[in-house]
């Protein structure tokens, strides 16, 4: 049995921390070569930071793509014809998306990998799906992050009702209709965090009420928003658990150039890493590795991406490592949190800063 | 065309100032009277005791004395009679926060009455400049006032337009897309334009000369001065250093822990900086097979290029990121020397050896090649513009019947 087939066989928190670490060095080593040989500008990379291929010896020897670069480089390791679909990530509105080439290796991979890691957390079975957001998300042209995330989190639902109209408000009807036939039994709800925040403030506001007590949520996507409105975790879970019972809330965070291998917070809202993941976090002054409950720079790697070199990343996130195999909820494997986004880096340049004010 | 100034801040002069400049008569170059406003300007702001916090406020100051004046003048001294154009109007960056003082300097030294656009960014050495400048044109330099306002105004106000209209000389700072959006509002049709477009900068030493060099300390805070001091991306600040002479791995050696030494003390820097330089090394990288980073930390980066390179320049990070490649000869810089290529510093390079670069090579830029500490240090002469000569007319006279030399 290969590393990663290894990976791929034991429960996505199951494995002992040194036999992960051997396989994952193994499988980050098999396609750190593949990706070398086949995407000239990581190959250059490689050779400009003097990496030799050999010497890697652990996850965290092996080289990192700020994971800005997709946005300005043409990243791929198969040739046209092999590409199924390029994943383009919305960003902050207004600034240049990220360009991912799925090939359907990769694709099928990330479906498996969230599918066993979203199972670890709802159980096996398909549940009725509620999807926060509006039927238009998944039309246009472009395969946004958005619509890559409904789209994939939708196969966990059976059946799916679109909570949000296209002029993105509550459909009360048939969110009522949902609750009904449904309401029931467990059933799952999915959506984006300042949509699902949106909706249920909506809800709050409709003067009726509301029973979401056998509902599991799944929500990613990031708090900025919401931090804007002065509303963190504990303000959101605390506020679907007493206005609408739902106390089962699952954040996640992922990336479009990291899909599939998300990282999913337990009841305790630890983010746990998978089998399929692992995670860093780094110093700003030289990248170096930061102790256990040292706030600094994440960087997350993925077995996944195998027709693009985005299998070792450093994100523009700010986390801590909050620890290894110790989390109560049970799971094996590293449990970090996401502390935002770093700062942006506002030099006064020549040009940029000020051409915003002239009209 | 009606002038708004309804949310314009005035920190120099006002708005009846303002509005009279387009008929305001112009001064001739060097005018006694300016002179003596500089002079006073270099004395309050020396007798301030938080001068010393900023190095730039300092510079001014001492850019301001008579006597350098009276040094800069002599050019000029050519008996030529010259006015200014009439109303100068500057928009000033917002990369640099004492460079509107100098543009403002650059059209009353050649005779204009000046209207001010300063960035919103409220600098407090700016601030300091203009509360001086105020006190001095409502007290001793009353008869001056006509000539200076310097004000604040949100985009929407129409004030860009309103003065573009109304102006004989537009003088745009900001950089390319700046330029491209004032552009937008039309000049009247005699009147001059300066523009001032995105540049970048280099560095040349000379390894022998450098390490024959006494105080290599003082050198490298001169070199930290030009770049990190305005976080590198000032279009003097050099992002690269091309090294001469057979000793450059000993210099590069000797040189770069000095200025890491002092950037370590003294810059201060977001984590996302180190992100952003790491993103700029691999978009250099990734086109540049024998592109190499020399450095594991992330407060200096040094990148060594085989040959520096035109696209390697434009995706300079700024904040403390270094080009480097090694070279026999001068030669090694044209490939950055087009049209974008604004200053040179150096050490240990002879104004021989520029001038034949320049001669064989004849580059469409590279408009000042000055000492290394010397980058920021503005000048009448710009980007390859004669200040001066282009914000002031010529008036000539000749004589009809045969006059007695006076």
């Amino acid at each position: 049995m290969s590393a990663a087939d290894r990976l791929w066989e034991d429960p996505p928190f199951g494995l002992a921390p040194d036999e992960k670490e051997k396989c994952f060095t193994e499988a980050l080593a098999d396609l750190t070569a593949s990706h070398r040989r086949r995407c000239p500008p990581y190959r250059n990379i490689l050779g400009a930071l003097g990496f030799d291929p050999a010497s890697a010896r652990a996850p965290e020897e092996f080289p990192f793509l700020p994971v800005g670069l997709f946005k300005t480089l043409e990243l791929c390791s198969v040739p046209p014809g092999e590409v199924a679909r390029v994943v383009t990530s919305s960003g902050t509105s207004g600034q240049v998306p990220s360009k991912i080439y799925l090939d359907g290796p990769t694709a099928d991979g990330q479906r498996r990998a969230l599918a066993a890691i979203v199972s670890d957390f709802i159980g096996p079975d398909r549940l009725p799906m509620l999807v926060i957001d509006c039927p238009s998300v998944l039309r246009g042209g472009r395969f946004t992050a958005r619509a890559a995330g409904v789209a994939g989190f939708a196969s966990f639902g059976r059946g799916r009702t679109w909570a949000l109209g296209d002029d993105m408000r509550p459909d009360l009807d048939a969110v009522s209709a949902f609750l009904e036939t449904y309401g029931g039994k467990p059933f799952l709800l999915f959506g984006f965090t300042f949509l699902v925040w949106q909706f249920f403030e909506a809800l709050a506001a409709s003067g009726r009420a509301w029973d979401f007590q056998n509902g599991v949520l799944i929500h990613g996507g990031g708090w900025k928003t919401l931090a804007d409105r002065a509303v963190g975790p504990g303000e959101f879970r605390r506020r679907l658990a007493e206005g609408f019972g739902l106390r089962r809330a699952h954040d996640y965070y992922g990336m479009a150039e990291q899909t599939g291998s998300i990282f999913m917070a337990c009841e305790r809202g630890h983010l746990h890493v998978s089998a399929f993941s692992d995670l860093f976090v780094r110093r700003a002054s030289d990248f170096s590795l930061c102790e256990t409950g040292e706030e600094g720079i994440l960087q997350v790697q993925s077995i996944l991406p195998e027709s693009y070199p985005g299998h070792s990343l450093l994100t523009e996130d700010r986390g801590v490592l909050l620890g290894e195999d110790g989390c109560p909820c049970g799971r094996r494997g590293k449990y970090f949190a996401v502390l935002g986004r770093l700062k942006a880096a506002e030099l006064r340049g020549c040009s940029d800063t000020y051409a915003a004010e002239h009209g | 065309m009606q002038l708004n100034t309804a949310d314009a801040a005035f920190l120099v002069g006002d708005a009846a100032a303002l509005a009279a400049m387009p008929g305001t008569p112009p001064l001739e170059p060097f005018s006694p009277r300016v002179l003596d406003l500089f002079d006073a300007l270099s004395k309050a702001l020396l007798s301030r005791p938080d001068v010393r916090r900023f190095p730039d406020l300092a510079a001014l100051a001492f850019w301001c004395r008579r006597a350098a004046m009276e040094e800069r003048r002599k050019p000029y001294l050519d008996g030529e009679f010259r006015l200014g154009r009439g109303m100068a109007f500057h928009i000033a960056p917002g990369n640099v926060p004492l460079n509107f003082a100098y543009s403002l300097a650059a059209g009353l030294l050649a005779g204009n009455a000046n209207a001010v656009r300063l960035p919103s960014e409220p600098f407090p050495q700016a601030a300091l400049v203009c509360a001086a400048l105020e006190e001095l044109l409502a007290g001793a330099f009353s008869d001056l006032r006509p000539y200076a306002a310097c004000l604040r105004y949100p985009r929407e106000s129409g004030l860009t337009e309103a003065l573009s209209a109304l102006c004989d000389a537009r003088i745009i700072w900001g950089g390319d897309e700046t330029v491209r959006r004032v552009r937008a509002f039309p000049l009247k049709p005699r009147a001059a334009e300066i523009c001032f477009a995105d540049r970048w900068s280099a560095c040349v030493i000379d390894s022998g000369a450098y390490l024959a060099h006494a105080d290599r300390d003082a050198l490298a805070r001169d070199f930290y001065n030009d770049t990190y001091l305005n976080d590198q991306r000032s279009c003097a600040a050099p992002r690269a250093v091309l090294w001469l002479g057979e000793r450059e791995g000993e210099a590069r050696a000797d040189f770069w822990p000095r200025v890491e030494a002092i950037a370590a003390t003294e810059y201060d820097w977001p984590a996302a900086l180190a992100v952003a330089k790491r993103e700029a090394f691999c978009r250099i990288a990734a086109d540049c097979p024998g592109a190499r980073l020399l450095t594991r930390g992330n407060l200096l980066v040094r990148v060594e290029l085989p040959a520096l390179t035109p696209a390697a320049m434009e995706l300079h990070p700024g904040g403390g990121f270094f080009l480097e490649t090694a070279a026999a000869s001068l030669g090694a810089l044209l490939p950055v020397c087009g049209e974008k290529c604004q200053t040179v510093t150096h050490y240990g390079v002879k104004r021989e050896a520029f001038h034949a670069f320049l001669q064989t090579h004849r580059p469409r830029g590279a408009d000042r090649m000055v000492p290394i500490g010397r980058a920021l240090e503005f000048s009448l002469t710009w980007d390859g513009v004669d200040l001066i000569r282009r914000l002031s007319r010529a008036a000539v006279c000749e004589a009809s019947v045969k006059e007695d030399p006076t």
